[in-house]
């Protein structure tokens, strides 16, 4: 009676094209008319045009959709930044010819990239047709002959699908387009300045850097940066030549880059790169730099780019240079000197190779052939051009010189992390994505990466000092080195090759044993970065990014028992709807998927023939559907394995219609407002209407958007917004019992329509309650009326709640005993009190509404009980504990932040996410925010960027006969502009037999997320002592099983495996996190709200929650430092979290994730205070102060631009709290050193012999 | 040849086995469905099914959580006829699952005024196939026990 879930699967789909073409068909149709808003998803393009462009977020990434059913692919800037930086991208031939404003135009994009591929029949060069083209989407068609054509079908989708099969095929996608005039650049540069190799790197960095931050949605200050990144970009033009070269340098040569390197004395982590261009890059800025590099690159550097850029170099030389003592093996600075003298032509015939490459790798356009001098010089004035109508030209035009970049939407991701990451990882820093971009800008190293997010070059350059003093935090990494090096030519030969173990070679460093009682600076003074799966070379750079998706053991035990052994937790940690810089889209009449499992064809399967392609999750043969053979990017047939949904290990799909029954939902929005007495004495109706009022034009949607306001006290009231009528009208609905919508279709009005009543409604709400003498609140009942509003089409509701529920059903009564806070037994009422609320998110979610809560309240709530409404329902829970507008006004500007960032940040609609793993491996216990629809389905009815989720993994069947295992997450959503997409990460990992291969891979933050999340499962389904305990378990055991593993360690202390150390010290940092702390007085709702925090937050952003990073501020130097945009970001070491570092005469910053605290010793400098706060002396420092004074001094520049860094896109904006020594404040900061002793809690050291003690029993 | 109160326990024991028989049958089917989405992955992810399949879920959830009560107490109600008529060891048999039972029934989440089968907690891998292959040993168990009743039933009437 139980049937494999697989097996319906193949015959249903079998039979239901037909069905769900017609009724998606119907559905189209009924669509189109029904609204004016209604736009086939064809239609997008033209039909978002009206639609405001929102400075990187608002722009959908689907306006670049327009092409989609046509069958070709498009890659672009993903998501929310995608809107800004694509508009970026053809910018920069939109300048040349004059037209920079058409950047913005989403069409422009498109028609671009379009045209850009020249197809090598063409005529045309790709200078000329940058020119023609970037005015407008039709105007390009004067260009390229082939395109006229294509572009009406373009423009009238119906024609335009049903040539489709045809006309598909003739359109490269814009993923060629890019690789060729990449190509093109390289060589117009090449000629251009022949002596730039060495330096050309750097304006591509510089450039790409820049890519990100400009494309950032929120970011303000970043925005700001690309300003100074312009002026980096104008060397641009010379920058593609170099990458060429090294390119070359690096395929043929790997073998000998691992060499150099590793002869550079470098971290061992930077082996890694060495396959990576940031290898290569750096290996020519370093070698040389005493040589022919160092003299090159700087006056290079100099011409080609204003004096701004020029600092950075030599910084970050100056960083590195001291290092690195060798001088690399002979080729390398050969190549560099070689370079130099090379004529023109040479220049171009590299970058033609170059160009070969790129095909033969990523399936480009074989075009380079085509530049002339002309063109050169056209690009170069592009570039400048570009440079200077708009920050986001510079991004874009860096894109082009990147294949990688370009069709890789996660390979810049994963060269910062993964690949690279051995050094300086962005996964763990402090933000994840903004750090990356902003890194990049400062860092030198990458020739190629314009995705690197990371900071890589930045550390490798400057910090290789500390790190080699210290451990690095790559334990992997030198084992990869070794292998590099044993066998040189491998990595360039074995790309076909699986997965690789270290198995042949010497134990890697990170199975090192530490002693950990004996090892008094545990914690790197570099953010700890992910582990990079030991896989080959072209697997690793295909790989997912780490910040999407990370595992916890990055070798996978082949059986279940090896994995008990091993005694580590296995899961998967997930950020799949992350804001990515850039992400391939592909539109396509057929999604491939394999047959049996529907796994969608990915970088990790294995074509057979031509024609055939062996599945990766369960092995099954599957037929290569005919559009598939054809590649839009090299416009060539027969070479499926180069498309790009098989380069790229995330992309995104445009679905077809089969992928909805009915059309897709509007973007919904419902504001359920509390306003009693208690909120109207809070204040936060004034700061949400005004939030609203300045974010109104920015909220994600079409032209069909609706909003809706329901107020609630005692009774609700409804908001007649109408479009006609003079003034918003209050319809009040007493009858709290059994409420009903008293005018069903006017409460939700169009947004534009209605626009001018909106902003009425929105100015008079915060002074409507002003005189209320309601203290009740009928949450439930205002619930219910949300839930009934917003059943026939979905959406988002946005509860705003400042006591507990009162009236009605779902009332609550006060659970908390306060003399209980501090209770070491037992801590009851984690649990909700009723279900009214999970039955009513379980409603909602099947109507496609996710409810998102914001509690502002000054005392107990029950957020354990309210919390359901947003946990079933895909919501997000926001808590500001003691809200009030006037008293604390630290909150009062959280909120502000926050709900900028949740107005403006990009959301999904009807979402479902699937995950999908290797035969063998099945997944069980889910975390997050969703409801599990069937075992591996999550129904999400929102989808937003700042969710994580978490997987618990078993192992069912041993994987003895298999050497990788991948897993793979599809996210299916409707885009706010009302179009199916689909967006699939897939990850590959080795599996290995050897216990000591598992601990090996063992990512200790990925771990303890995991293990946070079960804490919390345990600590609501059993007892929070019961979790405690769990969690001391995880580290005794794990500690144990890995000393009985290494027996002849056992006499001497704790011993951990280097990958592992960091493990009692997160586990006790755990312990001592709010959710999880005893004896110490805890409210019950900031403990349930650190729960929610736990289960929701993605991982970068749990680790800081868990573990804060403490700097010291107050000797800030340039050592080290990293550029972003034009601003030096000063990088102090991390001070581990305890008292002992809070010297009397120092300032130390602590970064909480959400919160920030700057520790100010009675003894700090007074210049310090003077320079940086703005008092002459401590003893006027004032007792509350969250802000620095923006003093023009240079310690103050540096402590503020190193804050400012730091807060950097995270989701939730941090407050920022000066606390003085000997002030009562400083409790809360003190709270967090960790490693201390506290009156309910062990120190570190202490914790340490105890788990010693555990383990010798 | 008497008919006991011993023998009257076993023929009603046999009766209402054969209703704890069809529960477990029931139970093993509904879990099944809450595992299997019947429905090619395209239609999973479609909104109108997913209201469908939401609706189901909860629907089977609820008929869970009511069958709950009475089988509990048709078993304990056997348990304490078997006390009663001095049967030890047909009562000895069946004390570890009435132990189970009291387990599973009280250790539920603090506040929940509800027992288990909470649909966000039941769709969970782990948990569903526990309750799976709870079910199946239900089923195992009541099977052997019926014929073992039955086997006592004549055994008591025909004796003595």
């Amino acid at each position: 009676m139980s049937v494999p879930a697989g097996s319906p699967q193949p015959a249903a789909s079998a039979r239901s094209p037909p069905q769900l073409g017609g009724a998606a068909a119907l559905g189209a149709t009924a669509a189109a008319p029904a609204g004016p808003g209604a736009t086939p998803p064809q239609q997008n393009g033209p039909a978002q045009n009206p639609v405001p462009v929102l400075p990187g977020y608002g722009l959908p990434s689907q306006s670049y959709l327009a092409p989609s059913g046509a069958g070709k692919m498009t890659s672009l800037p993903l998501g929310g930044q995608c809107g800004s930086y694509y508009p970026g991208l053809y910018a920069v031939p939109s300048s040349s010819v004059g037209t920079p404003p058409t950047a913005n135009h989403p069409g422009a994009p498109q028609v671009f990239g379009r045209a850009a591929p020249v197809p090598p029949a063409m005529g045309p060069t790709p200078g000329s047709l940058h020119g023609a083209v970037p005015p407008a989407p039709h105007l390009h068609t004067s260009a390229s002959q082939p395109y006229p054509a294509f572009v009406n079908h373009y423009n009238s989708p119906a024609m335009y699908s049903a040539s489709s099969p045809v006309a598909s095929q003739g359109f490269p996608s814009t993923c060629g387009h890019y690789v060729m005039p990449a190509v093109s650049n390289a060589a117009c540069a090449s000629v251009s300045y022949p002596s730039l190799p060495a330096g050309d790197p750097y304006g591509q960095h510089m450039f790409t850097s820049q890519n990100a931050p400009a494309g950032r949605p929120l970011r303000e200050p970043s925005l700001s940066g690309p300003k100074p990144a312009t002026s980096h970009l104008s060397p641009l033009p010379p920058a593609p030549p170099a990458p060429p070269q090294q390119y070359h340098q690096q395929q043929s040569v790997s073998g000998f880059n691992t060499l150099s390197w590793s002869a550079a004395g470098l971290p061992p982590a930077q082996d890694n790169l060495s396959r990576n261009h940031t290898g290569s890059l750096v290996t020519t800025n370093n070698n040389p730099p005493s040589t022919v590099a160092d003299s090159l690159s700087c006056p290079v550097v100099q011409n080609a780019q204003p004096p701004k850029s020029s600092p950075v170099v030599s910084t970050a030389f100056s960083g590195t240079s001291s290092t690195r003592t060798t001088p690399p093996a002979a080729t390398h600075p050969a190549e560099p000197v070689a370079s130099v003298p090379q004529p023109p032509e040479l220049l171009q015939q590299k970058g033609m190779q170059f160009g070969d490459y790129v095909n033969n790798r990523a399936s480009s356009a074989p075009t380079p052939l085509s530049s002339t001098s002309d063109d050169e010089e056209e690009e170069e004035e592009d570039e400048e051009a570009g440079v200077d109508s708009s920050s986001t030209t510079s991004s874009a035009s860096p894109m082009p010189n990147s294949y990688d970049a370009l069709e890789g939407g996660c390979y810049p991701d994963m060269l910062s992390s993964s690949a690279s990451s051995p050094a300086p990882d962005p996964v763990p820093e402090p933000d994840p994505t903004p750090a990356l971009t902003t890194s990049q800008s400062s860092k030198i190293a990458k020739p190629f990466g314009y995705g690197y997010p990371t900071l890589q070059p930045g550390y490798q350059n400057a910090t290789p000092p500390l790190t080699s003093g210290a451990q690095p935090s790559n334990t992997v990494y030198p084992g990869f080195q070794q292998y590099a090096q044993q066998y040189p030519a491998v990595n360039q030969l074995s790309s076909s090759l699986g997965g690789l173990s270290l198995q042949s070679s010497p134990p890697p460093e990170s199975l090192r044993p530490v002693n950990l009682t004996q090892e008094r600076n545990i914690l790197p003074p570099t953010p700890v970065w992910a582990p990079v799966p030991n896989l080959n070379l072209d697997l690793k750079k295909l790989n997912c990014s780490p910040d999407s998706f990370r595992c916890t053991l990055t070798n996978i035990p082949q059986t279940q028992a090896l994995l008990n052994k091993a005694k580590l937790p296995l899961g998967l940690l997930l950020h799949p709807f992350r804001d990515l810089t850039q992400l391939p889209v592909i539109t396509s009449n057929t999604i491939v998927r394999c047959r049996s499992c529907r796994t969608y064809i990915n970088p990790f399967v294995s074509f057979i023939d031509q024609r055939r392609w062996k599945c990766n999750l369960c092995y099954r043969v599957n037929d290569v559907p005919e559009e598939f053979m054809y590649n839009p990017l090299t416009r060539s047939y027969g070479e499926p394995h180069k498309r790009p949904e098989v380069q790229n290990a995330t992309v995104e799909f445009i679905a077809s219609s089969d992928y909805m029954l009915r059309p897709p939902q509007p973007a919904v929005y419902l504001f359920v407002l509390d306003v009693s007495h208690n909120a109207v004495e809070a204040g936060y109706l004034k700061i949400l209407c005004q939030s609203l009022l300045e974010n109104l034009d920015k909220l994600p949607g079409d032209s069909r958007t609706r909003i809706g306001f329901i107020t609630f006290d005692s009774t609700i009231h409804f908001y007649n917004l109408q479009e006609g009528l003079s003034q918003p009208q209050m319809l009040i609905v007493s009858d709290i019992d059994d409420v009903f919508l008293p005018t069903p279709d006017s409460l939700l009005v169009n947004l534009y329509e209605s626009k001018e009543l909106i902003k009425d409604l929105l100015n008079a709400l915060p002074n409507m309650f002003t005189n209320t003498r309601e203290t009740h609140s009928a949450l439930g009942p205002a619930l219910q009326a949300a839930f009934k509003l917003m059943s026939p089409t979905g959406g988002r509701v946005s509860v705003f709640q400042t006591q507990l529920p009162s009236l009605g059903a779902g009332l609550l009564q006060s659970r908390e005993d306060p003399n209980q806070r501090s209770s070491t037994k037992v801590v009851q009422h984690l649990g909700p009190a009723t279900d009214f609320y999970k039955k009513l998110a379980l409603d909602c979610s099947g109507q496609q509404t996710a409810v998102d809560l914001f509690l502002l309240s000054s005392q107990y709530s029950d957020l354990a009980s309210l919390a359901c409404m947003s946990k079933y329902s895909a919501g997000c829970v926001y808590y500001y504990p003691s809200f009030h507008t006037t008293h604390n006004p630290s909150q009062a500007e959280k909120l502000q932040k926050d709900l900028k960032r949740y107005f403006t940040r990009k959301i999904g609609f009807e979402a479902v996410m699937r995950i999908r793993c290797t035969k063998g491996l099945s997944m069980h216990t889910f975390h997050g925010n969703f409801f599990v629809r069937s075992t591996d389905l999550l129904s999400l009815a929102n989808i937003n960027p700042d969710a994580g989720f978490a997987v618990q993994l078993s192992i069912e069947e041993s994987l003895a006969d298999t050497s990788l295992v991948c897993f793979q997450t599809a996210l299916l959503y409707t885009s706010s502009k009302g179009e199916r997409r689909i967006r699939v990460h897939t990850l590959c990992l080795p599996v290995v037999n050897s216990l000591a291969d598992v601990y090996a891979g063992a990512d200790v933050q990925a771990a303890i997320c995991l293990l946070a999340n079960m804490a919390v499962d345990r600590s609501i389904s059993s007892s929070l002592s019961d979790a405690r305990d769990a969690l001391v378990n995880a580290v005794v055991d794990s500690l144990s099983a890995y000393g009985s593993t290494v027996p002849h360690l056992q006499h001497s202390g704790l011993m951990a495996p280097t990958s592992l150390r960091l493990f009692p010290l997160y586990v006790l940092a755990l312990l001592k996190q709010k959710a999880f702390r005893t004896g110490t007085s805890t409210r019950l709702d900031d403990r349930v709200y650190a729960m929610c925090q736990i289960k929701c937050q993605p991982l970068v952003h749990l680790m800081k929650m868990i573990h804060p990073n403490l700097y010291r501020i107050d000797r800030l130097t340039d050592e080290g430092a990293v550029h972003v945009n034009d601003r030096v970001v000063p990088q102090p070491p991390l001070q581990k979290l305890s008292a002992e570092k809070l010297t009397r005469e120092g300032a130390l910053l602590m970064d909480c994730g959400s919160v920030f605290y700057i520790w100010i010793g009675k003894g700090c400098d007074n210049n310090f205070i003077e320079d940086v706060l703005g008092f002459p002396d401590f003893a006027s420092i004032p007792q509350k102060m969250s802000h620095l004074p923006e003093l023009g001094t240079l310690s103050s520049e540096r402590a503020r631009s190193f804050i400012t860094w730091l807060k950097e896109n995270r989701p939730l904006s941090p407050i920022l709290h000066v606390v003085k020594d000997e002030s009562p404040a400083k409790m809360e900061f003190f709270q967090h050193l960790i490693e201390d002793r506290t009156e309910a809690a062990l120190s570190y050291y202490e914790f340490l012999l105890h788990i010693h003690q555990q383990i010798c029993k | 040849m008497a008919f006991t109160f011993a023998a009257f326990c076993y023929m009603l024991s046999l009766v209402l086995c054969a209703a704890l028989i069809f529960f477990a049958i029931w139970h093993i089917i509904a879990f099944d469905e809450l595992r299997t989405d019947f429905k090619s992955p395209i239609d999973q992810c479609n909104p109108v099914h997913a209201r469908e399949r939401l609706r189901n879920i909860e629907r089977i959830c609820f008929l869970l959580r009511k069958l709950v009560l009475p089988e509990y107490s048709i078993h304990s109600l056997f348990c304490v006829m078997f006390l009663c008529a001095q049967e030890w060891l047909t009562l000895g048999l069946n004390v570890p699952l009435l132990f189970y039972h009291f387990w599973r029934y009280f250790h539920c989440p603090a506040d929940s005024s509800e027992l288990a089968y909470d649909p966000p907690a039941v769709m969970n891998a782990d948990t569903l196939s526990y309750c799976q292959k709870e079910a199946w040993c239900k089923l195992a168990f009541y099977l052997l026990s019926f014929f073992y009743y039955l086997y006592c039933m004549i055994y008591t009437l025909v004796s003595s």
